[in-house]
């Protein structure tokens, strides 16, 4: 062990204050603060845990929801018999071992990300683990948060602690401010291009600068939730104000005196001055525009400005034959203005861009608009109650007036689970996180962008910003 | 979970790089509730192509999957894991794995092989020029042996053990409960409990 005079990192801080037990040459295991379960990773951990006798051993520690395979169209009907399977296991599955489900109808029903934070059990310092990789969400608020596979959900469940190989950190300082115009997932698109995405791989990144500290905490959100496309097991971002105002008053959130010890502790969760990472990286955003991309995977990206990029111009052979396989894929041509690109379908929603904030600066552009006649736009709030905030405010309204789908909650179109899928040869605009090939459906082509991005798209029927539409 | 300690079969070479964990199992799969059954889903998207290496002949039954870096990248769905070891793979060769597939494997009993990109060119030669080429996969040694050269790969000392020995990791942690009773008696009052 370390002494404590040594400055430590933030990450170093929660991971110390969870270490159940550490040993020469094993893994340190560490305390599960927060569980979150969802239907598609958990049913082979549940009858794991029944093969061997095992019970949950903190089912108050531990949350469900229904979200990846659940229709948006309606809250009744799963048409498809194996998805409604999955999702009766579940619901089986938190009855016999007694964790509390939030299903489909329930006001709190949503994207696992969305749902944590919404009802205040995400948490600065706090360890939250869930079947998906994109935990890393939670990280935003100062939490140590990452995915795990279902193995590892069914130790949790049986023991609510993980082994954990030593921790790797990483900086990345961001320099510059965020233009007008300009939003959270054109800087986390911009950082995937600049390092690749096995660049983060391994570490715990915390993203740091004036620019993060003047985000929101939907926009921190955004960047966190997209750590694991470049690689990094998990993001974070020290907690200050804009934190802490978020928590406050949550159904979860400490209450009273416990507020105000939690705070102050809070509050010391900050890298030291003086604290090595392992690695660094500076982001400079003094000049990003919208950004998007081209391509198969999240570092395939450019500004919306820039044309489809050559294959040739890349200096690696490997980054070469990955940049032709990807625009085969996309069918796209070099040097196509990357606003010449015609899409089919918008999708606003997922757990990188469908929170409140999201829904009102598409709406923002969409009001007094109309979706073009060529692109069919869903819009699907990350989480029932997300939605039911959108309707207060009418923003359901603006949606359809400009003759976008307004769905219930869900991943939806995000991973394709549910019929919310591209047919083949489509392509789509997505605020979501992955331009896997076939991602929203076998041969669909997307490409990634911001939820402002998304409603200038489909107001255009082109890759398109808002500045475009004046 | 079963030992791993020696494996020879065959291989087959993936010539891709970025093979995320979406292209090795697509989301429509991930519905069954079992960890079984799973193979029909592998690399769907490329199966129906009769192109595709694994519908090459010469390299049915083959055992040990070769491909380019940053294999399994993307989701955590342990699916994948499965997905490929339903349909028959002990190991997989990479030049560098996605983080969570990686330790999904570890956890699994599906061996990931992190080699130089250089060293998986030249298995993918060489299984090419002999499909038939013999692979050996030694745990034990911590090496992969084929065409008469041997090459050593990294894993940590307690996965290693635990594969070896093919221990429970719950059953591990189980023998700490007393000190995760003890922790637990310390934890700050305002951590949340859903109720
Ligand atoms: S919205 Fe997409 S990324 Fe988020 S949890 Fe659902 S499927 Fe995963």
């Amino acid at each position: 062990m370390v002494g404590e005079a040594r400055p430590r990192t933030l990450a170093e801080k929660v991971w110390n204050a969870h270490v159940v037990r550490s040993a020469d040459g094993e893994p340190d295991l560490l305390y599960i603060d927060l569980h979150l379960v969802h239907e598609v990773t958990s049913p082979q951990a549940f009858d794991g845990l029944r093969l061997s006798g095992r019970t949950v051993r903190r089912p108050e520690l531990t949350i469900a929801t229904e979200d990846h395979n659940t229709p948006t169209d309606n809250l009744l009907t799963i048409s498809d018999p194996v998805s409604r399977t999955q999702i009766e296991t579940l619901r089986r599955n938190c009855d016999e071992f007694g964790v509390r489900r939030h299903s489909l109808g329930d006001s709190q029903q949503g994207v696992v990300h969305v749902m944590g934070p919404q009802l205040g059990l995400t948490q600065p310092g706090m360890t939250i683990v869930c079947g998906d990789s994109h935990t890393s969400t939670h990280g935003a608020f100062g939490a140590l948060a990452f995915g795990i596979g279902t193995s590892e959900v069914e130790h949790v469940l049986a023991t609510q602690t993980l082994p954990q190989p030593p921790l790797k950190t990483m900086a990345v300082n961001v320099v510059g401010d965020l233009a007008p115009g300009v939003t959270a997932k054109d800087l986390v698109l911009a950082l995937i291009t600049q390092v690749g995405t096995g660049g983060g791989r391994g570490h715990v990144v915390e993203y740091r600068g004036p620019a993060i500290e003047r985000m929101s905490m939907e926009g921190r959100m955004t960047v966190s939730n997209m750590s694991i496309e470049w690689g990094a097991k998990a993001g974070m971002i020290a907690p200050d104000e804009t934190t802490f105002a978020y928590v406050e008053g949550r159904e979860y959130a400490p209450k009273g005196e416990a507020w105000d010890r939690a705070k102050a502790y809070w509050t010391s969760l900050r890298t030291d001055e003086g604290a090595k990472f392992d690695t660094e990286v500076t982001l400079d955003i003094t000049h990003l525009t919208p950004f998007v991309t081209w391509g198969t995977n999240p570092g395939q990206g450019a500004p919306l400005g820039a044309s489809v990029p050559d294959p040739a111009d890349f200096a690696e052979d490997a980054d070469r034959v990955a940049a032709q396989k990807a625009l085969e894929y996309m069918a796209l041509t070099p040097g196509t203005p990357l606003r010449d690109v015609a899409v089919d379908v918008v999708f606003l929603g997922s757990c990188t861009n469908g929170r409140l904030e999201d829904l009102r600066a598409a709406a923002d552009v969409l009001r007094g608009r109309k979706v073009a006649e060529s692109v069919r736009m869903l819009v699907v709030p990350g989480s029932a109650s997300v939605r039911a905030a959108a309707e207060e405010e009418g923003l359901n309204e603006v949606f359809t007036a400009a003759g976008a789908e307004w769905r219930f909650a869900g991943c939806s179109m995000c991973l394709g689970m549910n019929p919310d899928t591209l047919k083949p040869g489509e392509r789509s605009a997505s605020t979501s996180n992955r331009n896997f090939e076939g991602r929203q459906g076998r041969g669909g082509r997307t490409h990634l962008v911001s939820p402002q991005v998304a409603a200038a798209t489909a107001v255009v029927g082109r890759l398109a910003a808002p500045a475009d539409l004046n | 979970m079963e030992k791993f300690t020696v494996h020879t079969g065959t291989a087959v070479p993936l010539r891709r790089s970025n093979v995320d964990t979406d292209q090795i199992i697509p989301a429509v799969y991930l519905k069954r509730v079992t960890r079984t059954g799973f193979e029909d889903g592998l690399f769907n998207a490329w199966r129906s192509d009769p192109a595709f290496v694994l519908n090459n002949p010469a390299y049915a039954g083959a055992s040990v999957l070769v491909a380019g870096p940053d294999f399994g990248t993307g989701s955590s769905r342990e699916h994948a894991v499965w997905a490929l070891q339903n349909y028959g793979f002990k190991a997989v060769v990479a030049p560098r794995f996605g983080d969570i597939f990686r330790g999904n494997a570890l956890k699994a009993g599906l061996l990931p092989i992190e080699l130089d990109l250089k060293v998986v060119e030249e298995l993918w030669a060489a299984i090419e020029a002999d499909p038939q080429l013999s692979v050996t996969v030694d745990l034990q040694d911590r090496q992969l042996r084929a065409a008469g050269r041997e090459w050593a790969f990294p894993i940590d000392d307690f996965s290693r053990w635990r594969l070896l020995e093919g221990l429970d990791d719950i059953g591990l942690t189980l023998r700490h409960e007393e000190s995760i009773t003890a922790f637990e008696q310390g934890r700050p009052e305002w951590t949340p409990v859903v109720h």
